[in-house]
């Protein structure tokens, strides 16, 4: 069996940070632009964040990343990478974080990447992280998984592409508030989801993306982590895995042997959402908020046509003051403010000009 | 309209609030200074603004450039910042009515503009009510 993914220096998470946008989209008002509003409906979620007119990736990165910096207590000068995970960078060719790093005051002395592609972007970012700080290249890395996700007008995802994210400081044991126990990473060429270029809107599978892709790669990935930490469900506080929508990642915790108890403080979904690459990682800034030390965190990531990324924490004694020195994740939730469809159009360039 | 050049000049300024403080009265100046108005001497250092701000007075803007069409209505206000400076700014993530004068506001860095499709994205400043 493949190893459990672990440095041989311990690491861990030293600051996390949230960003939700201010704005929502009731699901039920973009069934009435294109199918009618029927009774008793079963809409995916109730609602998802929708970018005000002046955000973007970079913007909602660099707010995260600020409160994740204010968790951790550190100067933006220790930073020596600023890795961020998106499938919606602003420009195609430049990276996102040469600005994010410019306007948070880590220039010149770092290193700067952009991943991309799918929900899983963000874990990507992550891992990459743990092994830096890992293998002693430096000892503070910024992840950032950040998204502006867009659906075609009409389709399936239209109801659920949202956005926001989740900022970490990745550092050393010692000074984490949380400590990777260890990751495994499972992927497949498994092409439920993918978009070419040029083109505004990806192409997805229908219900292809369900049994062969998000089961099976989150199945795997978690599986295989417990398997080699010699851990068990009930051994974890909580668990967040990707949230394409409210239901799947409940029928992935019954088939992984979970409660619901212990899904639902990190499932974001109904209120906000599928934030794509920042699904996850947003999850895990909403179980930090209430997370006691000793317990433990399992998060699965899931990109589809990309893969999964399971992670396995234990919280430190260090939450309990740090958590107070940014907004809790469900400060941004409840900061909502509902618009109508023809907001939203004007708002993510779907209206043609002639 | 300002160049590629000129908005790399004005990046600090515009990402990070970063104005000038004089080391002989303690004035904080943003935008920052080359020589401090009060005692006409040079003995400037950099010095970054926290962000937190009062708005002082503030107008709706309903007719504007081609540049900034596309954010209409929105609100430009005179915000007076906590270390001392009296800055112009637009407020972001509120509804105009809701603005009110002596409302706690915040710096938070936005799109200021694009060069439309195929040129460069403007980032900087602008303020909100406060949340942290
Ligand atoms: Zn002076």
């Amino acid at each position: 069996m493949a190893d459990v993914l672990k440095p041989e220096r311990p690491v861990g998470i030293v600051g996390y940070g949230a960003y939700i946008p201010r704005y929502r989209l009731p699901a039920r008002e973009i069934a009435r632009i294109w199918r009618g509003t029927q009774e008793a409906e079963v809409l995916p979620v109730d609602q998802k964040s929708v970018p005000g007119p002046d955000e973007d990736t970079i913007t909602m990165a660099i707010e995260a990343a600020e409160n994740a910096l204010m968790r951790a207590g550190i100067a933006p000068e220790v930073i020596r990478a600023v890795w961020i995970g998106s499938e919606s960078h602003p420009y195609a060719v430049k990276p996102s974080g040469t600005i994010v790093a410019q306007a948070l005051g880590i220039t010149p002395n770092v290193s700067t990447a952009d991943f991309e592609f799918a929900c899983k972007a963000g874990t990507e970012a992550m891992q990459a992280g743990f092994g830096f700080v890992g293998g002693r290249m430096a000892d503070y890395v910024l992840t950032i998984a950040m998204d502006t996700a867009q659906g075609r007008p009409g389709d399936a995802l239209e109801y659920t592409a949202a956005a926001g994210g989740a900022a970490f400081v990745i550092g050393p044991a010692e000074h984490s508030l949380a400590l990777l126990e260890g990751a495994f990473s499972y992927v497949t060429d498994t092409p439920d989801f993918f978009r070419r270029a040029h083109q505004l809107y990806p192409e997805h599978g229908h219900r292809f993306t369900g049994e062969p892709a998000y089961f099976h790669h989150i199945v795997h990935a978690a599986q295989k982590l417990m398997e080699g930490l010699q851990r068990r469900p009930p051994d974890y506080a909580a668990v967040v895995f990707h949230q394409p929508n409210t239901k799947f990642p409940f029928k992935v915790a019954k088939m992984l042997g979970f409660r619901e108890e212990q899904v639902r403080t990190g499932l974001l979904a109904p209120f906000i959402g599928n934030t794509y690459a920042g699904a996850s990682p947003l999850g895990l800034t909403a179980v930090l908020d209430l997370a006691r030390p000793g317990d433990r965190i399992l998060v699965v990531s899931f990109g589809s046509g990309a893969g999964s990324d399971a992670l396995s924490f234990q919280v430190t004694e260090r939450i309990e003051e740090r958590r107070t020195r940014a907004p809790l994740t469900q400060t941004y939730i409840q900061r909502a403010k509902s618009i109508d469809y023809a907001t939203y159009a004007k708002w993510r360039n779907k209206i043609v000009m002639h | 309209m300002m160049g590629i050049p000129g908005n790399w000049r004005l990046r600090k300024q515009r990402y990070q609030l970063a104005g000038t403080r004089c080391r002989d009265c303690g004035t904080i100046h943003f935008p920052p200074r080359q020589v401090c108005p009060r005692c006409k001497n040079r003995h400037l250092s950099d010095f970054k603004l926290s962000g937190k701000g009062t708005v002082y007075s503030y107008t709706t803007i309903y007719q504007t450039t081609p540049k900034f069409q596309f954010f209409v209505p929105y609100v430009v206000a005179l915000i007076d910042l906590e270390e001392g400076p009296r800055i112009t700014a637009q407020l972001t993530d509120v509804d105009p009515e809701a603005v009110t004068i002596g409302m706690p506001v915040e710096m938070v860095l936005r799109k200021i503009s694009e060069q439309g499709e195929r040129g460069l994205i403007h980032y900087g400043y602008k303020f909100r009510p406060r949340l942290r």
